[in-house]
């Protein structure tokens, strides 16, 4: 070891060894964040924080749970939410905290698709965010069938199923992802250790990369503008504090965020108290049986709108079948988020409601997505089977015309700065 | 002031959603019923006509106490359990308490004709398929008062949660949480198996299982369990037994919950103040 | 330069060499999410049809499914895609689960119809859909003739004949 002074406290002999100060100020004192932003801008760490709820007691659960097709539904339902001290506690909190997790993904989603922080160098931050996304439905929907309730097992049944419109080796691949020509023990056991291991782990390395990503392009602003951040941090150094248009993430950033979350915990815990219904399905409190489906089979509710594009297309188009289509634009939704950076064609990174074309696809796209949501848990039959035939159409065809509208967005951009800005 | 803008349209969509997938969603799922019918206004009016509880002593004594027991007055049954599973596919119920926790005069229309009074009857036609329980039709209304105006007589005057639940559904139904399996294996006599409802007041809900109890082909057409016809004061003691039993912690659960909610309302308040010390220096 | 050229042509060895080391174990982690052994052998089940009843459903479990039994009533007319005809008698074997969203459908003895409660679907007693929202008819499972007994799982020559007929 090199030379090194005799530590007078405890925090300097970890600095000797650690170099703490160095990290501490990378991480965060001298970890520098736009100063104009809102409270959308914290969304990230009330993910970063629910998703450490989830973790907590999802450890809790795990000591009593028993992945077995005989015992699963009694752990729970009997060990844990009746025998166990707290057990309940712990469950409605990972029951509506799943739940939740998915409504703060998608406001943080939404934020970035609104101020355009996926283009100009960011692609990365919104890539690695997909991916997220991505694993965090594979945990929801894992984890979803380890009750082993009517609607574990059910949406296991449906989901799992799809896989079998794969061509060719769709029927052995559905065989193979369930270890059993049904729904069963086997199925349960390697769902269980993706809901604990593989998938949380590959979160952990996921949350990891996507704020590494954030470290080059830094992170995005109210209004789009383009910061000279190590300029800024000068200023805020040199004690220009209200100049400089930066402020720290700790404590700064930090205090905003907390206040937040604050917040944010309080409607976690009323809805854990009061109102969980509405993430823990009441049928799945009956226990799985694989001879009677239940009335209604839907996914929970942040999957409902994939599921409808699924289940959109119920009639044959051109000789091709009704299933084949909804799978491939079942496939169509799953991946066209990811390429958001690609398809907006603008160099304009500003709010959406600044950009004349924009604007409306923004909107129109949040009400699409919404009518693809209530419609993914109504019946399909009747007008209700069409609503979800022409959202899922509008919904394709919307993300298809995105290149084309903001091209457009630019030449009458361009067009009005040629008119010296007057209409 | 912007922020609050913000976080208004945020809120907005939220709600929407939230409207579409629950209340909506539901409101279609579970179309409105009726309220529930304690006086099962749909039946005769048979009680209407008085009998007299020391005649309907002679006449149960004569015709019910072949199948049934009456513990409460010494009548043991005349057959053991195992036998009467075994010849009957169920063992008939003893009717001590039978007074107490079925309504008067849906009590008279079950003994006059079960499988009406219990809306049976796209099960049981009575031609090809016969209910356990024969009618009684032939019998007098007034002589079907007076049994009914003996079993009141007899019956106690109170009963505990658990003990309507026994006599009122844990003869098909089990309760596991609770070890209690169902008194007779139904499945046969009635083609369908008796769910357990160790769970049923999560996956049904107070609301749905007031109507339900009260009369289930309301809910679920064509269902094989019949209409029991407990009064309104039974009926609730078996809700709240499936609350004891199925949600045991409610009552944690909301005693904690404003602690908890206090709590963090103390919390939003002090970040709050925290928030500002620390921008004022920036902003 | 012939030392690099060297390594180069060393790493690439080395990497090979790795490269086969993955996909074998990505492989073996293949075949632990195959079925198991028990499970492929219990993916066949072989049923007596002779004590079946006319116009009455008898429904067994097959691969975690409901497979429908149906002897059919001699009234009902012959069709050549759907019917398992053993001896003189006729049989509609078919999966249990709607071809709309798989409810299970119950069969009405005395209108000799299948009905599906969830959306209202209706199948003839060969399974073919006649009313509401199916797509097709009840799938006929993979099957066997052995005696009176078929085997399910199974891929039967009268089995393949009938998939070849529905094709056709």
């Amino acid at each position: 070891m090199a030379h090194s002074e005799k530590a007078k406290s405890l925090g300097e002999w970890f600095d000797q060894r650690l170099n703490t100060t160095g990290f501490i100020k990378v991480m965060m004192t001298e970890y520098w964040i736009p100063k104009d932003i809102n409270f959308l801008w914290a969304m990230g760490m009330v993910l970063a924080f629910t998703f450490k709820i989830l973790l907590i007691s999802g450890i809790f659960l795990l000591m009593y749970y028993k992945p077995d097709v005989d015992m699963a539904f009694d752990s729970v339902n009997y060990t844990i939410m009746q025998e166990v001290g707290y057990g309940w506690l712990f469950r409605h909190i990972h029951g509506v905290g799943a739940s939740l997790v998915f409504l703060i993904i998608y406001i943080h989603m939404f934020t970035g698709i609104y101020y355009g922080s996926y283009k100009r160098g960011r692609e990365m931050i919104w890539l690695s965010g997909m991916l997220l996304l991505i694993l965090f439905s594979a945990e929801a929907f894992s984890g979803y069938m380890l009750p082993w309730g009517q609607m574990s097992y059910w949406a296991a049944y449906v989901i799992t199923n799809i896989f079998g419109g794969i061509p060719l080796i769709g029927d052995e691949l559905v065989v193979w992802i369930r270890g059993n020509f049904y729904v069963a023990d086997s199925t349960l056991t390697r769902f269980f250790m993706l809901h604990v291991l593989l998938v949380p782990l590959a979160i952990l390395g996921g949350i990891v990369f996507h704020f590494y990503t954030l470290r080059i392009p830094h992170v995005n602003n109210q209004k789009g503008e383009e910061i000279d951040f190590e300029e800024e941090a000068n200023k805020y150094k040199a004690d220009r504090k209200k100049v400089s248009k930066v402020i720290p993430f700790w404590p700064v950033f930090m205090a905003k965020d907390i206040f937040v979350l604050s917040v944010f915990l309080f409607l976690f815990f009323y809805l854990t108290f009061y109102h969980y219904n509405f993430a823990m399905d009441p049928v799945n409190f009956d226990p799985a049986n694989e001879l009677k489906t239940p009335a209604h089979i839907y996914p929970e509710w942040y999957f409902l709108w994939s599921y409808e594009v699924l289940r959109g297309f119920f009639f044959d188009i051109a000789g091709l079948k009704a299933a084949d289509i909804g799978l491939v634009a079942f496939g169509f939704a799953q991946i066209i988020f990811a390429l958001m950076p690609w398809l907006d064609r603008s160099p304009t990174v500003a709010p959406a409601n600044s950009r004349p074309y924009f604007k409306v696809w923004f909107w129109l796209m949040i009400v699409i997505l919404i009518i693809l949501t209530v419609y993914g848990k109504l019946p399909p039959t009747g007008t209700n089977a069409w609503v979800g035939f022409y959202s899922s159409v509008s919904f394709i065809l919307l993300f298809l015309a995105l290149p084309f509208v903001t091209t457009k967005e630019i030449a009458a951009t361009n067009a009005h700065k040629q008119n010296g800005g007057k209409h | 002031m912007k922020e609050l803008k913000i976080f208004g349209v945020v809120t907005f969509f939220t709600l929407v959603t939230y409207w579409g997938v629950e209340p909506l969603a539901h409101s279609i799922f579970h179309p409105h019923v009726e309220p529930a019918d304690f006086q099962f206004k749909d039946l005769e009016k048979i009680t209407e006509t008085k009998g007299d509880a020391t005649k309907g002593k002679e006449i149960l004594s004569q015709n019910c106490v072949g199948c049934h027991s009456v513990e409460k007055v010494g009548i043991p049954a005349q057959v053991d359990k195992q036998t009467a599973i075994d010849s009957y596919g169920v063992f008939p119920p003893d009717l001590s308490t039978a007074g107490l926790i079925y309504e008067s005069n849906y009590l008279a229309n079950f003994i006059k004709h079960p499988t009406k009074a219990g809306k049976l009857e796209h099960k049981y036609d009575g031609v090809n398929k016969f209910y356990i329980m024969p009618d009684y039709s032939w019998m007098s209304n007034e002589d079907i008062s007076s049994i009914v105006e003996y079993l009141k007589s007899i019956a106690p005057a109170k009963l505990s949660n658990k003990e309507v639940f026994v006599d009122a559904c844990g003869r098909c139904h089990s309760m596991k949480y609770d070890k209690l399996p169902a008194v007779s294996d139904v499945t046969k006599v009635m083609a369908s198996t008796p769910p357990d409802l160790s769970m049923m007041i999560r996956s049904r809900g107070e609301h749905y299982l007031t109507t339900f109890i009260n009369d289930p082909q309301k809910h679920l057409h064509g269902t094989a369990m019949p209409r029991v016809g407990l009064t309104e004061e039974a009926q609730k003691q078996v809700i709240t037994y499936l609350e004891e039993i199925g949600d045991s912690k409610k009552a944690e659960r909301e005693a904690i919950a404003p602690y908890v909610l206090g709590f963090l309302g103390f919390m939003i308040f002090i970040s709050l103040l925290w928030k500002r010390e620390v921008w004022n220096e920036v902003k | 330069m012939a030392d690099k050229n060297r390594r180069a042509f060393m790493g690439k060895i080395l990497a090979g060499t790795a490269g086969v080391a993955a996909v074998a174990s990505l492989y073996a982690m293949k075949r632990t999410w195959d079925p198991l052994p028990s499970v492929v052998s219990a993916g066949f089940t072989t049923i007596d049809l002779s004590p079946l009843e006319a116009g009455k459903l008898s429904i067994v479990k097959w691969q975690g499914k409901p497979v429908f039994l149906l002897k059919l009533t001699p009234d009902i007319a012959l069709d050549v895609n759907r019917d398992i005809v053993i001896g003189e008698n006729r049989y509609t074997v078919v999966i249990g689960l709607c071809t709309h969203l798989g409810c299970i459908p119950e069969w009405r003895e005395g209108e000799k119809i299948f009905h599906c409660a969830c959306h209202g679907g209706q199948y003839d007693a060969h399974a073919k859909q006649t009313f509401g929202p199916p797509p097709r008819p009840l799938d006929i499972p993979p099957f066997a003739i052995q005696g009176t007994s078929i085997v399910l799982g199974e891929e039967g020559p009268e089995y393949k004949k009938m998939t070849a007929q529905a094709k056709a």
